[in-house]
């Protein structure tokens, strides 16, 4: 929601920073993934009590993120994803130079309602969901009832990893899917629906809706760490170059312990 | 002569303007004349400036992809590799909604006009009016809050019972009344009194009994309908006739009133009772108006987004059956909002002109519904005035 107020804003922080850029670099401009936004809120606060560096937190999304990055109106771009071929060509013709900085890793929960009886999906079994190959939920053993099929709009790193690590990336989702603009507002619209199927970031489930197991293995930091757990993918920080000064000092948090604390605080998995 | 010449200079001390004061006068008119064309003038190019930069950056989507697949294809992939943008699911959504919240909204619309303006006591519509336009002034993602978090789940829980109860209380009124006239033209031909009356106690019971057997198979299979997702076409045109409802009771209130009192007093002179002055003089004068009252609504719901855009669903697919309001609908105003963050200039040309089309096709409706309507309060008023 609200994502053109937060792209407005975020374009309006880009000229005050572009005019204001003579002096010290005392602010750092983060912009991107819905997905990474509470990580780099709390990254956020926590440096800005600490080194006393103003930080703006926008979440519109990867995409914005890398376009942010590329228009050089942020500092670092938070993605769920990396830089797909198209940005990256785009990122050389502005003579910026994006480099991936891990900030924890995370798990895309597959999540029903908490009524589903279904507990377990294999990832083909996921996949046909999404191309609208299955569309009962008694085809995978659960009750007689259509399957709501929720994804995330095309804007979307959760999406987009969800696409490439369960549907495969030149394979259309079905046309009945819904679609929604936040982890938030899948979880809302999962909890409530009862024939409903989402995905989420690990960090944004709760008991409102159930987690199912992947191939038999269920998401939780252990599994998303080890990497038994399929759907497992890393968060980035991307910066323009290699970081310096105060940006190199953010980047590097989830190196520290504090920065360990907050990641496994919220849900995502160190990868440190 | 001297006398006269002293008057003459008398009065041109007192009254006539000397050339430099007239020359002020002049120039400070010249000034306030052109400041103001220049406001209204702004105003007219900045719509044409709208106009030509959406267009501007329409016509590359058109070069590059043709009229063909966006307005017959209904898939709907620009993310994808290679990617589609078939956009008739899409128009067919916003037509959906557009269509659901008119059929709501203006028959409800007109009737709360028409209440207001000639039925409840004038001092009585001085506060209800405020409080309907008062709906206006809702902010539209609060709407769109509502429709997400209270209509969708209540929709899925309660949605048979909800469409039962929203029949009976529709059609009881329509059926009672169809049953009173059908029984009345049938036992018209009957001569004698006391028989066309028994015949037309034992029509109306007979009609009566069809009439209550119709309502309650249709609730009762209206009720066995489970809604399987709250964010559908039904839930948004609710939510858009709310919106589109202040536009609609306002115009068309205010086209009630200009018919004025002579009409109405004529029709009572003649002896005709408040509902026949209401449908066959008023109605009638003021219609042109509540026209452009619907269409100004109509318009209302076409532009609206962010509920749209929140509780619409966004499957972009065309309901099976094709009338099926209780099927998530994806329109061209959310599909503007939610792929606009991707869509930039450097990571993909067509995906990013298609919005622009997108944004060019809703501008072409809205400035013919603008001019159709225009043309009608035109139309109106010289037919006021009784040229």
């Amino acid at each position: 929601m609200g994502r053109l107020g937060k792209t407005i804003a975020v374009i309006g922080f880009g000229v005050l920073v572009a005019f204001g850029q003579a002096e010290a670099k005392n602010n750092i401009v983060i912009d991107g993934s819905t997905t990474v936004g509470p990580l780099a809120k709390s990254f956020a606060a926590y440096f800005t009590k600490k080194y006393n560096v103003a930080i703006t937190v926008s979440e519109s999304g990867s995409g914005n993120g890398a376009k942010s990055l590329i228009n050089k109106t942020c500092d670092i771009a938070s993605m769920s994803r990396s830089m797909k071929p198209q940005e990256l060509v785009a990122a050389k013709s502005k003579g910026v130079n994006p480099v991936n900085n891990v900030a924890a890793l995370d798990g895309l929960a597959i999540v029903v309602h908490p009524s589903n009886p279904v507990r377990s999906l294999t990832t083909a079994q996921i996949a046909d969901i999404y191309k609208g190959k299955i569309s009962n939920w008694r085809q995978v053993g659960g009750p007689n009832a259509p399957i709501v099929v929720i994804q995330r709009e095309s804007n979307s790193g959760t999406q987009e990893s969800f696409k490439e690590l369960v549907v495969g990336k030149e394979v259309p989702v079905t046309k009945n899917a819904e679609t929604q603009a936040s982890n938030g507002a899948v979880k809302n619209r999962v909890s409530l629906t009862r024939g409903a199927i989402g995905f989420l970031g690990l960090g944004f489930t709760d008991a409102s809706v159930k987690k199912i197991a992947v191939n038999g293995v269920m998401p939780n930091p252990v599994t998303v760490k080890n990497g038994t757990y399929p759907l497992s993918r890393p968060l980035f920080f991307v910066t323009n170059g290699q970081p310096t000064g105060s940006v190199k000092q953010f980047v590097e948090l989830p190196k520290t312990a504090e920065g360990k604390r907050i990641i496994t605080e919220l849900g995502f998995v160190n990868k440190y | 002569m001297n006398g006269e010449d002293s008057v003459a200079t008398g009065r041109s001390s007192a009254f006539v303007v000397t050339a430099k004061k007239r020359k002020i006068q002049q120039i400070t008119r010249k000034i306030g004349e052109s400041a103001l064309f220049l406001v209204a003038a702004t105003v007219a190019i900045i719509v044409i400036f709208i106009f030509f930069f959406v267009a501007r950056d329409a016509v590359p989507f058109f070069e590059i992809r043709g009229f063909r697949e966006f307005f017959t294809s209904s898939d709907w992939y620009p993310a994808d590799d290679p990617p589609r943008f078939g956009a008739w699911a899409i128009i067919y959504g916003s037509l959906m909604v557009t269509a659901g919240s008119a059929l709501i909204a203006v028959p409800m619309g007109i009737a709360a006009a028409i209440c207001l303006s000639d039925v409840i006591p004038f001092s009585v519509r001085q506060y209800v009016k405020p409080v309907i336009e008062m709906l206006a002034a809702i902010p539209s993602v609060a709407f769109g809050f509502f429709a997400l978090v209270i209509l969708a789940p209540l929709l899925q829980n309660y949605g048979g019972p909800i469409l039962m109860w929203t029949w009976w209380i529709i059609a009881s009124p329509f059926l009672l009344l169809a049953v009173i006239v059908l029984s009345e033209l049938v036992s018209m031909s009957i001569q004698d009194d006391k028989h066309r009356k028994i015949a037309q106690r034992m029509y109306v019971s007979f009609f009566g009994l069809i009439a209550l057997i119709l309502l309650f198979f249709v609730g009762n299979n209206l009720q066995k309908i489970e809604i399987m997702t709250g964010t559908n076409a039904l839930n948004v045109s609710i939510i858009l006739s709310f919106m589109a409802l202040p536009t609609i009771v306002s115009v068309s209130e205010d086209a009630l009133q200009a018919v004025g009192r002579d009409l109405r007093e004529g029709s009572y002179a003649l002896g005709a009772t408040r509902a026949e002055t209401i449908i066959k003089i008023i109605l009638p004068a003021a219609s042109s108006g509540i026209l452009a009252a619907v269409i100004l609504g109509i318009m209302r719901s076409l532009g609206e987004t962010m509920v749209v855009w929140m509780a619409s669903g966004n499957a972009s697919h065309i309901p099976d059956p094709w009338f099926n309001y209780l099927e998530s609908v994806r329109t061209l105003t959310a599909t503007i909002a939610g792929d606009m963050g991707e869509a930039d200039q450097v990571t993909g040309s067509a995906r990013f002109h298609v919005l622009f089309a997108m944004g060019l096709l809703l501008l072409v409706i809205s400035f013919i519904s603008n001019f159709i309507s225009e043309r009608i309060v035109v139309r109106q008023r010289k037919i006021l005035s009784g040229q």
